[in-house]
């Protein structure tokens, strides 16, 4: 057998992911989490707080309870059923650098929480801040004329 | 003396015994299927270490020591030590054995370390190099999810063919005379690579090294899968096993009737949340020195065929694009 045609047969026999039941887990506690979002600015709006602000603070919010839950070992278990739901707002990217400062902290506060505690979110930082300067470049030469 | 059948498999004339065996295990280990007979269960899963590789280090200390003194020795009676484990530099290995003061050839055949263990054990005990000596192993889940993965805390989703590392260890004394399980041939494993990248599926992965093998060792002794009771995989789980059948199948053998997978017997996969199985050298340890030798010493099974299987890939080589080989590894337990 060749190793294209096992490759083929692997997948073959490779069970599918659950799409549906993965969609709808992550539809819900996406939605949730965007709602509890939303909630929290439109409290703090009403509370006499400047959108801006109100705004940011409900993105803090969001980032304290993501890194509270992942400190508690909650963040996980949710995490595998949940899956972009709970990783593409920014809940996930307070959990990635929180999960692998608590990890990486047995090699030593420096070497380790330090140095690893963007192994995970490095990659985002990296490439969304060049994107970020690819657009401002483009933004200012659209404007030049 | 060993002596050498065919190409790859060697006998053991003096039929080298398993004089002593023990598995221990972590607290998900304990609430599988096979958890009341192993030898301990730790509920606390750090055994009260400061880090994972101390823990997993701690296991197979436990392991080691429980099975040299079921087996009626003391550390400084045994001749030599055969280890391994997962982690970088085999670190449980060394770090955990080190205060036995036996003298250790650190074995590298990831997850089927238990199988070539095994093997070494009893080539040095069969040719006389020795005249006891314990084979052990170890794995870890979360020092496993360290190194290979993401951080424990991390919030990521498992695909269906991914596999739980088993946080086990075992450790089989090997001797000459006495009661206990015999070796009575091992057979080494070819490094096989059909190019497969997934480290989501490391079943498919391995499979096509353990259908290497044991379509080796068979040619070797002239025999077929009708003469054993049963033909154990180490941790190649649901994806893996059903290839491993299908790939036997296209060599001609028939094994279904007789194969199981000792990533499939650890974990309850319905009520674990373990996916395709276990997987770990702790997997196929602690299910063959609790359960498999227990079977054939009751005399439930008579000749069984343990073939550990063990994907050869690293973080790095896995990063740089490259496909994951597997290796595995045969012995040839009896009852006589």
């Amino acid at each position: 057998m060749t190793q294209r045609e096992y490759q083929k047969l692997a997948a073959r026999k490779r069970p599918a992911s659950p799409v549906a039941a993965d969609c709808a887990w992550a539809f819900c506690v996406g939605g949730l989490l965007c709602a509890a979002g939303q909630l929290s600015a439109d409290l703090l709006r009403q509370a006499g707080m400047p959108l801006p602000q109100a705004r940011l603070t409900a993105s803090l919010i969001l980032v304290t309870f993501s890194v509270l839950a992942t400190v508690l070992h909650v963040y996980d278990d949710v995490g595998r059923r949940a899956g972009a739901g709970l990783s593409v707002p920014i809940t996930g990217f307070a959990n990635s650098i929180a999960a692998a400062a608590i990890e990486f902290k047995s090699e030593g506060l420096v070497l380790g929480m330090a140095a690893k505690m963007f192994v995970i979110a490095g990659p985002v930082l990296v490439y969304g801040m060049a994107a970020s300067v690819l657009y401002g470049l483009i933004y200012w030469v659209v404007g030049l004329f | 003396m060993p002596e050498r059948k065919g190409q790859h498999t060697v006998l053991f004339s003096s039929r080298p015994t398993i004089l002593g065996a023990a598995a221990v295990v972590g607290k998900k280990e304990g609430e599988g299927p096979l958890g009341p007979q192993f030898d301990r269960v730790f509920e606390d899963t750090t055994l009260g270490a400061k880090t994972w590789e101390q823990a997993e280090s701690a296991l197979q200390r436990e392991a080691a020591t429980l099975a040299i003194q079921k087996a009626g020795f003391v550390p400084s009676q045994i001749h030599f030590l055969f280890a391994g484990d997962l982690l970088n530099q085999c670190i449980a290995s060394t770090f955990g054995l080190r205060e036995l003061g036996i003298p250790l050839f650190g074995q590298f055949g990831a997850c089927s370390t238990m199988a070539q263990t095994m093997a070494m054990a009893a080539v040095f005990v069969d040719s006389g190099a020795a005249d006891v000596c314990c084979a052990v192993t170890s794995s870890h889940f979360c020092a496993a999810e360290r190194q290979f993965r993401f951080p424990l805390e991390y919030g990521s989703q498992r695909t269906p063919t991914s596999q739980w590392t088993a946080t086990a260890a075992g450790a089989a004394v090997v001797g000459i005379g006495g009661k206990g399980v015999r070796l009575r041939a091992a057979c080494g494993g070819r490094v096989v690579d059909m190019g497969v990248t997934d480290v989501n599926n490391m079943g498919a992965a391995m499979a096509p090294a353990a259908a290497d093998t044991l379509a080796r060792f068979l040619t070797d002794t002239r025999t077929v899968p009708a003469e054993y009771d049963l033909i154990l995989t180490g941790d190649l789980s649901a994806a893996g096993a059903e290839l491993f059948c299908e790939l036997t199948q296209q060599r001609g053998l028939r094994v279904q009737d007789r194969y199981n997978d000792c990533g499939l017997m650890l974990y309850d996969r319905r009520t674990q949340d373990v996916h395709a199985g276990g997987s770990g050298c702790g997997c196929s340890a602690a299910v063959v020195c609790s359960h498999i030798l227990r079977e054939i010493g009751a005399g439930r099974l008579h000749r069984v065929l343990f073939i550990g299987t063990g994907a050869l890939m690293s973080p790095t080589s896995c990063q740089q694009g490259e496909s994951i080989p597997g290796i595995a590894h045969l012995v040839l337990l009896s009852d006589d």
